[in-house]
């Protein structure tokens, strides 16, 4: 393994609403290295974007960190010309102050799938762009090109001229036909899939350390989503990039990711390489998620396995296991009663599942 | 299978289908040019199976499933469509949908239906439940009281609903549960085919793997015809007996699914086949990476309209539009060197 880059240790996020209290992130933990891709998996509500937007101390109202750190290495240029890594508990950071809105988007960039065509009236003329763009948003009423060459600035040191050389060059390589053009058309005159593109060409334009993408492509047809893949796995490449890539797609994140962590209900179930979740997984949730998943040259017609029940109303969790209540291997007088804890089944294969517990 | 045996089972036929959206411009609104949304677009559908239509966003793939129903009028071509409703002894007869009035399509509409991609949005969240699936059969006039009360009662049961759910609002279900209600609304009036545009893409995988379940099941249950039209080519494939490949408002190639996807014969459909991420880390993916954006069909390129992002594109293919033919049995293709390449599947 490669150096760590941000290590999640046992977070915890609440939302506190009228209705009761929903635990969206439990006791999350892992580690995310340079030059290596962290899978997050599991469906709507398991708590896997609440985490990444923990990472950057932006969890959204009424959300709260309640417990937990997010310990980031962060290199710098020390005096005499070689670099010091120095850890920051971005948590003990002020949400609005400078170090972080450094760190955003400069160090720990972001993709967020874009809800369909979300050109946001609320920013006036007057917004602070790179902020505004940083937080994944394009304002209406600025070429995309200078949005682009702004924010470049504000993270790189280059001059006006070389950050659009470098916006231009971006818009190249996730797939905008006739870029030197594009760069002057103003968001609206893009499609959904072009401005979700020119989100994902600011993000890696400013040469991040760490890269969350959170359901980057879901949005994009194949054909685009193959190509920006591609491209994210350049850049990694070239300047050894860390990478949390949050998807429920099992294509994308076997084809991405050299590790995953699988998400329900707000816990870790299961962390484990890429090639053990998908040749190995442990746990019946894991499981169970692979099996549903329709695949090339898997019996045509047959019914998927799927499963039973639905995922459980947040104000009132199952007792003991989360799965439980679902799960094909449940035992009695056991999973509804011990919760489980984090047990070892092989190399850097770890698993939250009574039936691999020892007495 | 003898060429009339074929020619029997056929529900659907649709032939040069064609849907172009007007572009207006300026303070008279003067039309300046058109959108080919669907150019000449010919397929059929036999009883019992299901037609998968797959293409990027923008080839007409819904817009052709919303001619079919006459959601939206078309430009040109003909629909058949062997129906019950209109004899008063049952008997199927093949009508061209196009040349219907307004009272006879509503009446042939019966046995037509849509399954929409939203579960959110294309419920009414005013109406109960038993409303929205009753709401069809009081339209078309069928059954009273009493009646409609027990369809709506065994429909809910059909697709895994409770009966007590139908005096509920569509805000108090989860998103597979909405997608169960749409289903049911959909089969209210007992159809033989059934649109389902992008059914399942909104919903989590396991609630994907429950719907679709849920699709084959009914689909054997009734004897359902399905048009299935979504953008995820291993859940079309998962459902289809056959597949049409759409690309800027064209079909550019039918087949059986396994022919199609084993060895398609129109590039684009390889591309498309070997852009798909496969569940699979130690797959080792050989991806086609297709050059630039979709056309734009309203200033389509010349020839064929893939010929720009083709990597087997000759000079003819600038030149002249292929011609769709069927290169082998039931193996359609509209590529000027099909056949020649040796193209790879999965």
């Amino acid at each position: 393994m490669s150096e760590p880059l941000v290590e999640v240790k046992n977070l915890k996020v609440r939302f506190d609403v009228r209705e009761g209290i929903i635990k969206a992130v439990d006791g999350a933990t892992f580690t995310v290295h340079y030059g290596q891709t962290l899978g997050v998996i599991g469906e709507s509500g398991c708590g896997k974007s609440v985490t990444a937007r923990a990472i950057l101390n932006m969890v959204p109202k009424p959300g709260k960190v309640v417990g937990g750190e997010i310990l980031y290495h962060r290199r710098r240029p020390s005096e005499n010309g070689s670099e010091v890594t120095e850890i920051v508990n971005i948590l003990d950071l002020d949400p609005d102050g400078e170090e972080i809105r450094q760190i955003r988007g400069g160090e720990i960039a972001m993709i967020f799938q874009e809800p369909m065509s979300s050109l946001t009236p609320v920013y006036t003329a007057g917004a602070h762009i790179t902020e505004a763009v940083t937080l994944h948003r394009l304002l209406p009423i600025r070429k995309v090109g200078d949005q682009m060459a702004e924010t470049i600035q504000a993270h790189r040191r280059v001059s006006k001229q070389e950050a659009k050389e470098i916006a231009i060059e971006m818009l190249r390589r996730v797939g905008i036909p006739n870029p030197r053009e594009r760069v002057d058309a103003y968001p609206h005159q893009l499609s959904g899939g072009q401005r979700q593109r020119v989100m994902i060409a600011i993000a890696l334009s400013c040469q991040p350390d760490m890269l969350i993408a959170d359901e980057p492509t879901t949005a994009l047809d194949v054909s685009i989503e193959a190509q920006i893949l591609d491209l994210m796995r350049e850049l990694q490449e070239e300047t050894n990039m860390a990478i949390m890539f949050i998807t429920h797609n099992l294509g994308v994140v076997a084809e991405m990711a050299q590790e995953i962590v699988v998400m329900y209900l707000g816990n870790i179930v299961e962390r484990a390489s890429v090639v053990d979740i998908f040749y190995n997984p442990k746990h019946p949730y894991t499981r169970a998620l692979l099996e549903s998943i329709p695949r090339f040259g898997k019996g045509r017609r047959q019914r998927l396995t799927s499963i039973k029940g639905m995922v459980p109303d947040p104000f009132h969790l199952p007792s003991g296991c989360l799965f439980h209540p679902r799960c094909p291997h449940f035992m009695p007088g056991k999973c509804d009663r011990i919760e489980p804890k984090w047990t070892q089944v092989g190399d850097n294969h770890w698993v939250r599942c009574l039936l691999y517990e020892k007495e | 299978m003898a060429e009339q045996e074929r020619r029997d089972n056929i529900l659907l036929e649709v032939r040069g289908l064609k849907k172009y959206f007007p572009i207006q411009r300026g303070l008279l609104r003067r039309t300046v040019g058109y959108v080919r949304a669907v150019d000449d677009v010919s397929l059929y559908v036999r009883e019992g199976e299901t037609l998968g239509l797959v293409g990027e966003s923008g080839c007409g793939k819904t817009t052709t499933g919303r001619c079919i129903i006459r959601l939206y009028e078309p430009t040109a071509g003909q629909i058949h469509f062997k129906t019950t409703a209109l004899s008063p002894n049952g008997d199927p007869q093949m009508v061209d949908l196009l040349s219907l009035d307004k009272e006879r399509m509503k009446t042939v509409r019966r046995e037509m239906a849509m399954i929409f991609q939203d579960p959110i949005n294309s419920l009414n969240p005013r109406m109960t439940v038993f409303d929205i699936i009753a709401e069809p059969m009081e339209i078309h006039g069928m059954g009273r009281g009493p009646e409609v009360e027990e369809t709506v009662v065994r429909l809910l049961e059909h697709v895994g609903l409770r009966p007590e759910h139908m005096l509920r609002y569509p805000h108090e279900f989860s998103g597979g549960q909405r997608q169960r209600i749409g289903i049911a609304r959909a089969l209210a009036l007992n159809p033989r085919l059934v649109i389902c545009d992008e059914p399942v893409s909104a919903l989590d995988v396991s609630i994907q793997a429950q719907t679709l379940n849920l699709l084959l099941d009914l689909q054997k249950d009734f004897g359902l015809s399905y048009i299935f039209i979504a953008h995820d080519l291993s859940v079309v494939q998962h459902v289809s007996d056959r597949v049409a490949v759409m690309y800027v408002g064209k079909v550019v190639e039918v087949a059986d699914v396994e022919h199609l996807y084993s060895r398609p014969l129109h590039p684009y459909t390889e591309a498309l086949l070997s852009a798909v991420p496969k569940p699979d880390p130690l797959y080792k993916s050989e991806r086609i990476l297709m050059q630039g954006d979709v056309a734009d069909p309203a200033n389509p390129p010349s020839g064929c309209y893939f010929h720009p992002r083709c990597r087997y594109a000759q000079p003819i293919c600038e030149r002249e539009a292929p011609e769709f033919r069927e290169l082998e049995p039931d193996h359609w293709v509209a590529c000027h060197r099909a056949g020649e390449l040796h193209l790879k599947g999965v």
